[in-house]
């Protein structure tokens, strides 16, 4: 799915109890992530569940593969993957995150003191951009 | 009759919705909310006889320094203690404790001896001792308790021999809510030479403190816990004990003679408060005191201890959730899973919903471990709760679980 059907599906969402429904599903529908990927190395830290996020390289291309125990999070982490996952180095750094979500009308998970990780995965990402070569 | 509706009206937070919905506060355990009166008496603090304590021969710091020390006497009329001189302003219970590691612990506690403590301690009675231990070499001992959550008397007498020489432990889990029977464990502790400091965080939010009665040595509460300002703490030690201790911080108002080469230290309690005290904290923390004596403590734990039968009902009776700490003589501390969904989303669909849960180790993180969890949700009651508050949660629980 592309960041453009997401947001074309979120409109069709009434409240924000379909739109968490909703995004519990996306979460529920990532591929199987490997357990031994589930190491320390691979966490990204602040969150209050547990959440992994490994980069591999293609062709100056990064691809992110992830998962999380918290369902919500997982959903969210989804959305993620799908704004980032797939682009360059360069691409990666110039979208703002922030704004894709608050478009999204997520914005309320948004903030580094809710702890759900969507900041923190974000930031992660953005460092793996600037550190590897993509 | 205890009226909450009625109580409900002292405290302005409750006519805030929360994502518009009613204020389901369920975190009391984590920090109370504060009746009007006490932010008034702050203000009055300020706005009308503001000034330092124990300097000024003037006006205003004279009626400060009788506020301040009146307040001090709120509190040992609050924990029955024999003298105010027994006790100390600190930022918070953590504080308190930490205060007993660094001087009593340090120039008492040897290499041979041992400190005992409960499986059921928060962190702030666990890492102080951990700390010493590693400074002084000291055994720490940890005695357990029961699966349920329950103080085991023959577990804590295993361990309790004459090498131990301080028992620290909790009046009241923050996470289990097991009540530990404290005049038992001072009894046996101090047949053994051990002396006894009580985490009364909890305890002290919803019961009545009697020192005297509980032969404790040390006992330690927060202000913020018991619907008072943050950044006071209290505690109280015997003046026996106290006036061996050397000070815990150095500094004013705490020194006796000053040269420059030299200092005597000044008695307790003006030892252990270097500094100027927080002091408008310590008379907001008075009126707090002075309001729930006002509505009677033995009201507030009648209200809460039926609140707790019917909280422990109503949630059992939501298939898929387990209760953590089902101890028969329990307060009004709920922490609980639901299924296998994450604590975490649960607590998103119960904030949609305008109820305020805690969510995590809870600052036990080895408890949490040691029941068996990593993470776990924690509901806990204040004297301002009522079963709808209840009902709210359950309500909003059995929505949680249509989620995942």
């Amino acid at each position: 799915m592309t960041l453009e059907e997401l947001s074309d599906n979120f409109e069709l969402l009434e409240d924000w109890e379909d739109k968490y429904r909703y995004i519990i599903d996306l979460g529920s529908k990532l591929p199987i992530f490997e357990e031994k990927l589930r190491t320390e190395e691979w966490k990204v830290q602040g969150c209050s569940s547990q959440v992994w996020l490994v980069p591999t390289v293609q062709e100056n291309k990064l691809f992110f593969q992830g998962d999380s125990d918290a369902a919500i999070v997982k959903g969210l982490l989804s959305i993620v993957l799908m704004i980032f996952s797939g682009k360059t180095s360069q691409e990666i750094e110039k979208i703002n995150g922030e704004t894709i979500f608050t478009s999204l009308g997520l914005q309320e998970n948004l903030s580094p003191s809710r702890r759900n990780g969507l900041f923190s995965m974000i930031e992660k990402i953005k460092y793996y951009a600037k550190n590897l070569k993509g | 009759m205890f009226d909450t509706q009625k109580v409900r009206l002292d405290f302005p937070i409750f006519s805030q919705r929360i994502n518009g919905k009613e204020n389901c506060f369920l975190d009391t355990a984590a920090s109370a909310q504060k009746p009007l009166i006490v932010l008034e008496a702050m203000k009055k603090a300020y706005l009308e006889t503001y000034a330092n304590v124990h300097r000024g021969a003037y006006f205003l710091s004279e009626e400060t320094t009788s506020k301040y020390e009146e307040a001090r006497k709120t509190v040992q009329t609050f924990v029955n203690a024999a003298s105010s001189k027994e006790i100390i302003f600190t930022r918070n219970a953590t504080e308190s404790i930490n205060l007993v590691a660094s001087t009593w612990g340090k120039r008492f506690l040897k290499a041979n001896d041992e400190v005992l403590i409960s499986e059921a301690e928060h962190h702030a009675n666990l890492v102080p001792w951990q700390a010493l231990r590693d400074e002084v070499g000291f055994t720490l001992k940890i005695f357990k308790i029961a699966d349920n959550g329950d103080f085991s008397e023959e577990a804590f007498l295993k361990h309790l021999t004459p090498k131990t020489k301080l028992v620290a432990v909790t009046a009241m889990s923050n996470v289990l809510g097991t009540i530990f029977p404290i005049q038992k464990i001072c009894k046996k502790a101090h047949q053994v030479g051990a002396k006894v400091l009580v985490d009364a965080c909890q305890f002290a939010v919803h019961h009545q403190i009697d020192v005297q009665k509980l032969d404790c040595d040390f006992l330690a509460f927060s202000g913020h816990k018991t619907y008072g300002p943050t950044g006071i703490g209290v505690l109280y030690g015997k003046y026996d004990l106290l006036k061996e201790m050397p000070p815990y911080q150095f500094g004013g108002d705490m020194v006796d003679v000053v040269t420059y080469q030299n200092t005597t230290y000044a008695l307790p309690p003006a030892r252990f408060e270097a500094g100027t005290p927080a002091i408008v904290e310590a008379i907001g923390l008075a009126e707090a005191l002075k309001y729930m004596q006002a509505l009677g403590l033995e009201k507030i734990m009648q209200h809460e201890q039926e609140l707790t039968t019917y909280a422990t009902q109503r949630l059992s009776e939501i298939g898929g959730l387990v209760q953590i700490g089902t101890a028969p003589n329990k307060g009004g501390v709920f922490s609980f899973i639901l299924q296998d969904i994450h604590p975490q989303d649960v607590a998103f669909i119960l904030n949609k919903e305008g109820v305020s849960v805690r969510v995590g180790h809870h600052c036990s993180y080895p408890l949490v471990k040691r029941m068996g969890y990593e993470s776990v949700m924690r509901a806990s009651i204040g004297l301002y709760s009522t079963k709808e508050d209840i009902d709210t949660l359950v309500k909003a629980l059995l929505k949680a679980k249509t989620f995942f």
